[in-house]
């Protein structure tokens, strides 16, 4: 008797607990979405409020600095007026376009043809060739930066753009293995038979190939243009503190906030500098955030 | 692939050492015979090519290319011999012995000191032009005797069109490789040597190029580590341990925080899922230097975040939380919270493309079998998530371990510690940026690059063998 009634009354409340157990399922993840969403969104915000932050103090100077209250208490476009009018920043910008504007398609082409050589090409030193990129890969980055610095200046090339763009394109070459990884997929029955048709491998490589490689040109030439705009450290080393009309965005930005001689007062017009450098990159990544995915995805399996 | 190869064979590393060896003896052994044959059987173009390269191609009336070698052999003995002074310091024969002696001229009020970094540099750069030379000289005699060869075999030896079409062809990757390795040789692998180099020598802050002598010193940098007060000796280890510690965390907590957001979005009750994941992927379009610039200054002491925390009474001053902060560890902890706001859009994207890609063979099997959802859950998706991206985790480990930007940025490696460069947060590569560029303590700072070499190449060893040693299970294949 027992045993029946259980069942029988427990058996639309477990039906019922179900459905509100799906439904609270449904609100958690949503509530957690949404908490999680703020507080990625809070910081990026922030800069955007301040750059339009235009506040005054009683004797009529303008206050730059940061300030504890996150929404600005008046605002108008003035951090922008000084930015493109009393700074630096316009060279800066046109520095960086033209640095990144060279070296990605320098950078793209050296990538995408030690990659394919790597991938379809079948030579003696191909081996040896992997393995001594594998083992200079792990070398820290800016361990070599110094003695390039050398180079350069006994080339006398050191506090020039030229210098910058040689730089971010001459080592592309082995950053190969993401593009290496997509060449693989490319059957190779399609180019043995484009090869009985007496096709050379330059051809095979130029119209059957790069025709396919769409996607993965895209991601390469994507992250080799928007490097310049990211990189710091490089560009420091490279082109000096004191020139600051040779500065990158990067580099000119943060010695706006942080370099020895200036004014604390400087907070509103970075932030109007990141603004106005953020939206050509964000929404550039953003378009071809479908060839950015598939390239990451590729590139961690891959390992 | 070489590489794994090797190490799953795992022979005894001295039997291994002396095959190697042997071979290179035979090797070389064969190489020198060839060489003598060439010489006792090619024609007379062949036989003058050892002494004036080109002269081969020339008398098989393959101008151009006889030219070329010529041109070559010239230049090369033009600035061998004459050794010509760059920024007051000679580049040619001069350059070998000053190499080993980094200087004899100490200078005084009315003469110059002899530049050691540059003699050092030159150097490097003079053997890297010998072995270029000496390719080319072996390829000149190569082309004499191939022509030689096609000549005997009854061909006409190749015009210099053919050569070139064959760059488009057959001998395809020579044309696409040499740009990137000329790029590859001058930027990454001429410095690399040239600061290995340094590590072996006293070059630091009392000795600038050109107004002080340097010298080599063998391995003293690195017993510098192990002995003594001075700054390696003190701060290696904490940095060192800290490195570590950062990298730990800053890999665990991306990768599990990534594979749970992507696994929250991926919900099938979920709407919208794009335009969550944009939200998240912002953070990577964004440059890191404003999302860092930014938190820095969002939890500075003024900053609104304080202010938050003082008006919801949980704090009454303000709490320094980066580079001034009371105790390391706030500086620290403070920068791994940062961290996975930065990074877990990566993972999260990342493991989005897998979630997709999961065979869905493995479901219906499990389905047959009788599994529940929460089942194939826990026994399909989260291995198979795990297996998958097992490499990227060593990866990523890696990459923590030179990030250098999240600290720099947000800390500059402060709270500093009094009497010493590296500070509480500084991280190996952020320590050795320090002491190159703001200190110009060279040698210290090579030693500390050698030393991340030395840990990043371990990593990247025991990755590799256990990726392999995963493919092997067959797993999920």
């Amino acid at each position: 008797m027992m045993s029946t009634n259980t069942t029988t009354v427990n058996e639309p409340i477990k039906f019922r607990s179900a459905k509100a157990a799906k439904r609270l399922s449904t609100i958690t993840a949503y509530s957690l979405l949404i908490i999680l969403s703020i507080i990625w969104l809070y910081p990026i915000v922030w800069i955007i409020l301040n750059s339009f932050r235009v506040e005054y103090t009683g004797t009529g100077q303008l206050i730059g600095i940061v300030v504890s209250h996150y929404i600005p208490k008046s605002v108008g476009l003035e951090n922008f007026r000084r930015l493109f009018f009393d700074s630096l920043f316009p060279r800066w910008f046109l520095n960086t376009l033209m640095v990144s504007s060279v070296s990605f398609i320098l950078s793209t082409l050296l990538t995408l043809s030690v990659a394919y050589v790597m991938s379809k090409l079948k030579f003696k030193a191909r081996k040896k060739f992997l393995n001594i990129a594998i083992i200079l890969g792990l070398f820290p980055g800016f361990m070599s930066m110094i003695a390039i610095y050398y180079i350069l200046k006994a080339l006398q090339l050191t506090q020039t753009l030229f210098a910058l763009m040689l730089v971010y394109s001459a080592g592309a070459g082995l950053g190969f293995y993401v593009a290496k990884g997509f060449f693989d997929i490319i059957p190779n029955s399609l180019l043995e038979s484009a090869r009985l048709d007496g096709a050379t491998n330059s051809q095979i490589f130029g119209k059957i190939v790069l025709p396919l490689s769409k996607p993965i040109i895209i991601y390469t030439a994507l992250l080799a243009f928007i490097g310049p705009w990211m990189d710091f450290i490089f560009a420091r080393v490279i082109l000096g503190e004191t020139n600051r009309e040779l500065h990158t965005v990067a580099v000119g930005l943060y010695y706006m906030v942080y370099g020895e001689r200036v004014d604390s007062n400087v907070f509103t017009l970075f932030a109007a500098g990141c603004v106005v450098v953020a939206i050509p990159i964000v929404t550039l990544f953003l378009s071809m955030q479908k060839y950015y995915i598939e390239g990451v995805t590729a590139g961690a399996v891959k390992g | 692939m070489d590489l794994e190869n090797k190490i799953n064979k795992k022979p005894r590393v001295t039997s291994r050492f002396l095959s190697f060896n042997k071979n290179l003896f035979l090797n070389t052994k064969d190489k020198f015979i060839s060489f003598v044959n060439r010489f006792k059987n090619g024609s007379i173009g062949t036989k003058l090519s050892h002494f004036i390269m080109g002269a081969g191609n020339f008398y098989h009336k393959q101008y151009i290319k006889g030219s070329i070698f010529f041109i070559i052999q010239a230049a090369f003995l033009t600035l061998f011999i004459s050794s010509p002074e760059v920024n007051r310091t000679p580049l040619g024969f001069k350059s070998i012995g000053n190499f080993f002696t980094l200087g004899t001229v100490e200078g005084d009020v009315f003469s110059r000191t002899d530049n050691s970094m540059l003699m050092l540099l030159f150097g490097v750069v003079t053997f890297g032009i010998i072995a270029m030379f000496l390719a080319a000289y072996f390829a000149s005699i190569r082309s004499a005797v191939k022509a030689d060869q096609d000549l005997a075999s009854g061909k006409k030896p190749t015009s210099f069109k053919q050569d070139i079409a064959s760059l488009l062809d057959e001998r395809f990757h020579v044309a696409m490789l040499t740009p990137a390795i000329i790029g590859i040789t001058v930027f990454t692998i001429l410095p690399t040597i040239f600061m290995i180099l340094i590590a072996f020598t006293n070059f630091n802050h009392e000795r600038p190029a050109g107004q002080v002598l340097f010298d080599w010193v063998g391995f003293q940098n690195f017993l510098d580590i192990f002995s003594g007060t001075g700054e390696i000796a003190v701060r290696f280890g904490p940095v060192l341990t800290w490195t570590l510690i950062w990298a730990f965390f800053a890999t665990s907590t991306n990768y599990i925080g990534g594979i749970l957001l992507a696994l929250l979005i991926n919900k099938k009750e979920v709407k919208f899922k794009k335009l969550w994941r944009t939200i998240f992927i912002l953070t990577i379009a964004l440059p890191q230097f404003i999302s860092l610039l930014a938190m820095r200054n969002l939890l500075s002491e003024y900053g609104p975040i304080n202010a938050i925390l003082q008006n919801l009474g949980i704090t009454e001053a303000p709490i320094r939380f980066l580079a001034n902060a009371n105790s390391a560890w706030t500086a620290r902890i403070t920068i791994i919270v940062i961290n996975i706001w930065i990074g877990i859009p990566y993972t999260m994207l990342m493991t989005s493309g897998i979630l997709m890609n999961v065979p869905a063979e493995l479901y219906e099997a499990a389905q047959i079998d009788g599994a529940t959802k929460r089942q194939a859950f826990f026994n399909i998706t989260i291995p198979y998530i795990l297996f998958v991206t097992t490499p990227y985790l060593i990866t990523s480990f890696i990459g923590n371990i030179t990030s250098f930007n999240v600290i720099y940025l947000l800390t500059g490696g402060a709270p500093t510690v009094s009497g010493y460069i590296a500070g509480e947060t500084d991280l190996l590569v952020t320590w050795l940026y320090k002491l190159t560029i703001d200190q110009s303590d060279y040698n210290i700072g090579s030693v500390i690059a050698i030393m991340t070499f030395i840990i990043t190449a371990s990593a990247t060893l025991l990755s590799y063998r256990r990726s392999k040693s995963y493919k092997e299970e067959d797993a999920f294949q």
